[in-house]
């Protein structure tokens, strides 16, 4: 067991911080929330930075053109971006952390050429048109169907919970194209033009007032059949490739930042005094410790992938179970510091508090992810 | 980085598995149970292994390993409720006679208690200071874990409430500590899988209810997370890591514990199944070092310091 950064990786993080005290100050200002072209512009303006410098799909492999960075690499990336303020992912996300990935490793020549360089130069952005109003947790339930007409097919449904909607080209869309073969047997994986005639995007406000996600409308939607990824009806494969790409980075940046706001907490704590209340004081101490160790969780879980040059697998649904939950605590526990500006959203944390309410529900809600735990990694036996 | 065992790490630990398993399996626990008193020839079976030395330099006898090995040993022992004053005759270890080998048993004063005093050769105080029996005046209790008897010391006694000692030493104790109860929480959340696949109610295996079935997921998660805490603190022996990692395994044993007991159903409340054993220990366990409140009291302070705020990645 080695906690030490080899040299190697030790000169990677030296040149990324002096490159991010760099290039950090030249920042434009970062536009409001509910500016859409702004943040797109934003996000994109950030990826091309990353992409100049070398640093673009650090973990894709090389030969799409990404970095080939192991995943201890990718860790330090993530960290340091944190620990420097920089921006966050954004609009990229799910073309850099879904859709390119899934298109690297199924996807044709001409496929790949086509859209990861885009993806990567931060050109284009994507967005998941994965769940369905009646296909949340049952993924494999939707409905969208599409059927072939030529060298196309027309695609009509509705997706939900849709990050980016607004400000994205291309939508990875699952459909269905056999609806009498068994539930994951019969679904496709599409790259769908946004600006194709038929999609309405209606966004949806989060109770955290601001609007993250939409609704996606799909109305004889035309999409070429030169779009589908992998064979037809093999989508549910397809994308089950994309959601195991997953190498135990996916929170590390928020750990880092739940250590830094924990700190300031117990800063403002001992401004306004609630630090001589021994209760908080000993709360403050749990998350601590709480948060220590999920980040030795989150290197434990990255050197088994750097291991195995795979996933850690389902080693993900432990750390997220217990980190959504402690998220969740962070912000309370910050509430009960702040007292009654707890009731101001105006006050730093209280939006985060209300959007931390999302962390036990997206990307599978804490009861599916321990299904997963208990059938997966302990095998209990499926209910009935 | 490289955050895994390491292939000796392994082996190190299927071995202290083997032992283990030849000599103190389950039936020799109940026997224990029925029959209390240390067993002095597996106190020096331990010592031929290893046990107490093993974080000795090979030029002293020992076996040169660190704390990282001395974690997996101890979780071991964890698993399978191994009694006696481990940590403390394993700590002993090249300060008291014999301490190393397995033929001296070692206790120490622990606050207001002491563990396992009248098998014990020589009793510790804090660090170095080694002490008379007589003189602690203590009077046994009838102690909640069959297998940990427990003495306290008077009152008025000069050692009540002596917890000193060179810090890396009283850490280092924490530190297997939490390694004991990072094995009960992985054995309990075994026996509770093992149990609700083979449980029958409403014709089905009882671990196919979701409401079974969640128990046991999330005694995984905390066992899982204490076992990165741990092992990351036996890495790196900073005390507020290893703070945490205690806080953890405690969380993880206790509640464990209890799940196990819970998912056997009235079963688990006999004195026959093992669960309550590991409980008893677990609570036991959770007591050395003094209360919770100290660690988080410490990790707390830590936080309006400097590194608490930022400063340098964390390593």
């Amino acid at each position: 067991m080695d906690l030490s950064y080899t040299p190697e990786e030790e000169e990677f993080r030296a040149r990324l911080k002096e490159w991010l005290a760099k290039v950090l100050p030249t920042l434009p200002p970062k536009p409001s929330p509910d500016d859409w072209p702004g943040r797109r512009a934003y996000d994109l303006g950030w990826q091309r930075m990353l992409y100049d410098a070398g640093y673009a799909g650090l973990h894709w492999p090389v030969d799409a053109g990404g970095q080939g960075a192991t995943p201890t690499q990718h860790l330090i990336f993530l960290e340091e971006t944190e620990n420097a303020g920089a921006p966050y992912v954004g609009a990229g996300f799910v073309g850099l952390l879904h859709a390119g990935p899934t298109i690297a490793a199924e996807g044709t020549a001409a496929q790949r050429a086509r859209w990861l360089p885009p993806i990567l130069r931060g050109e284009e952005v994507w967005c998941q048109g994965f769940s369905e109003p009646d296909a949340g947790s049952d993924l494999a339930a939707l409905r969208t169907r599409a059927w072939r007409d030529g060298d196309d097919y027309v695609v009509s449904g509705s997706k939900i919970w849709t990050s980016h909607a607004e400000a994205a080209d291309w939508c990875e869309l699952l459909v269905r194209t056999d609806p009498t073969a068994p539930k994951h047997r019969g679904i496709s994986w599409l790259a769908m033009p946004m600006d194709a005639p038929g999609v309405t995007v209606r966004p949806l406000r989060t109770l955290a007032g601001s609007t993250e996600f939409a609704e996606v409308f799909l109305d004889e939607v035309r999409v070429p059949v030169a779009n589908r990824v992998g064979a037809e009806n093999d989508g549910w494969r397809v994308t089950m490739v994309t959601l195991s790409f997953e190498r135990g980075t996916a929170f590390v940046g928020e750990v880092v930042a739940c250590r830094r706001v924990l700190a300031e907490v117990a800063g403002e704590a001992r401004r306004n005094g609630r630090w001589d209340d021994p209760v908080l004081r000993r709360r403050l101490g749990r998350l601590s410790a709480e948060f220590r160790a999920l980040w030795r969780l989150t290197q434990w879980n990255v050197s088994e992938a750097e291991g195995t040059g795979g996933v850690p697998g389902t080693g993900g649904s432990v750390f997220k179970l217990r980190y959504s939950q402690a998220r969740q605590d962070l912000y309370d526990t910050a509430a009960e510091v702040l007292g009654p500006e707890a009731l101001d959203l105006g006050r730093e944390w209280v939006i985060d508090r209300l959007s931390s309410l999302s962390y036990t529900i997206a990307a599978g809600t804490s009861q599916i992810q321990r299904n997963i735990v208990a059938e997966r990694l302990l095998g209990l036996p499926k209910g009935r | 980085m490289r955050f895994q065992l390491t292939e000796d790490q392994r082996a190190l630990r299927a071995g202290v598995r083997e032992l283990l398993a030849a000599r103190f399996d389950r039936e020799a626990l109940r026997a224990a149970v029925d029959t209390p008193g240390l067993d002095r020839a597996l106190w020096r079976a331990l010592g031929a292994a290893g046990f107490f030395a093993l974080r000795l330099p090979e030029d002293e006898g020992g076996v040169g390993l660190g704390l990282p090995e001395a974690v997996l040993l101890f979780e071991e022992a964890g698993r399978v409720l191994l009694p006696g004053p481990l940590v403390a005759t394993h700590l002993a270890a090249g300060v008291v006679e014999g301490a190393a080998t397995g033929e001296t048993v070692v206790t120490s004063v622990d606050g207001s208690l002491v563990e396992w005093l009248d098998a014990a050769d020589v009793v510790r105080v804090g660090d170095a200071r080694t002490v008379e029996k007589d003189a602690l005046a203590a009077v046994p209790l009838r102690s909640l874990d069959p297998l940990t008897p427990l003495h306290r010391t008077a009152p008025d006694s000069a050692l009540h409430g002596a917890r000193d000692g060179a810090h890396d030493v009283v850490a280092a104790a924490a530190l297997l500590t939490a390694a004991e109860q990072l094995g009960t929480a992985a054995r309990t959340c075994e026996l509770a899988v093992q149990h609700a696949r083979a449980r029958e109610q409403f014709g089905q295996p009882i671990g196919a209810f979701q409401a079974v079935k969640h128990l046991c997921a999330e005694m995984l998660v905390r066992t899982e997370l204490a076992r990165a805490a741990v092992y990351a603190a036996a890495v790196t022996a900073d005390p507020l890591d290893i703070a945490a990692a205690r806080l953890l395994a405690d969380e993880a044993a206790l509640q464990g514990a209890r799940d196990c007991l819970q998912v056997h159903g009235g079963m688990g409340f006999t004195w026959e199944a093992d669960v309550h054993l590991h409980l008893k220990r677990a609570w036991v366990r959770s007591r050395r070092g003094g209360s919770a409140a100290g660690a988080e009291e410490a990790l707390a302070a830590d936080l309006l310091t400097a590194r608490g705020t930022s400063g340098g990645h964390m390593l």
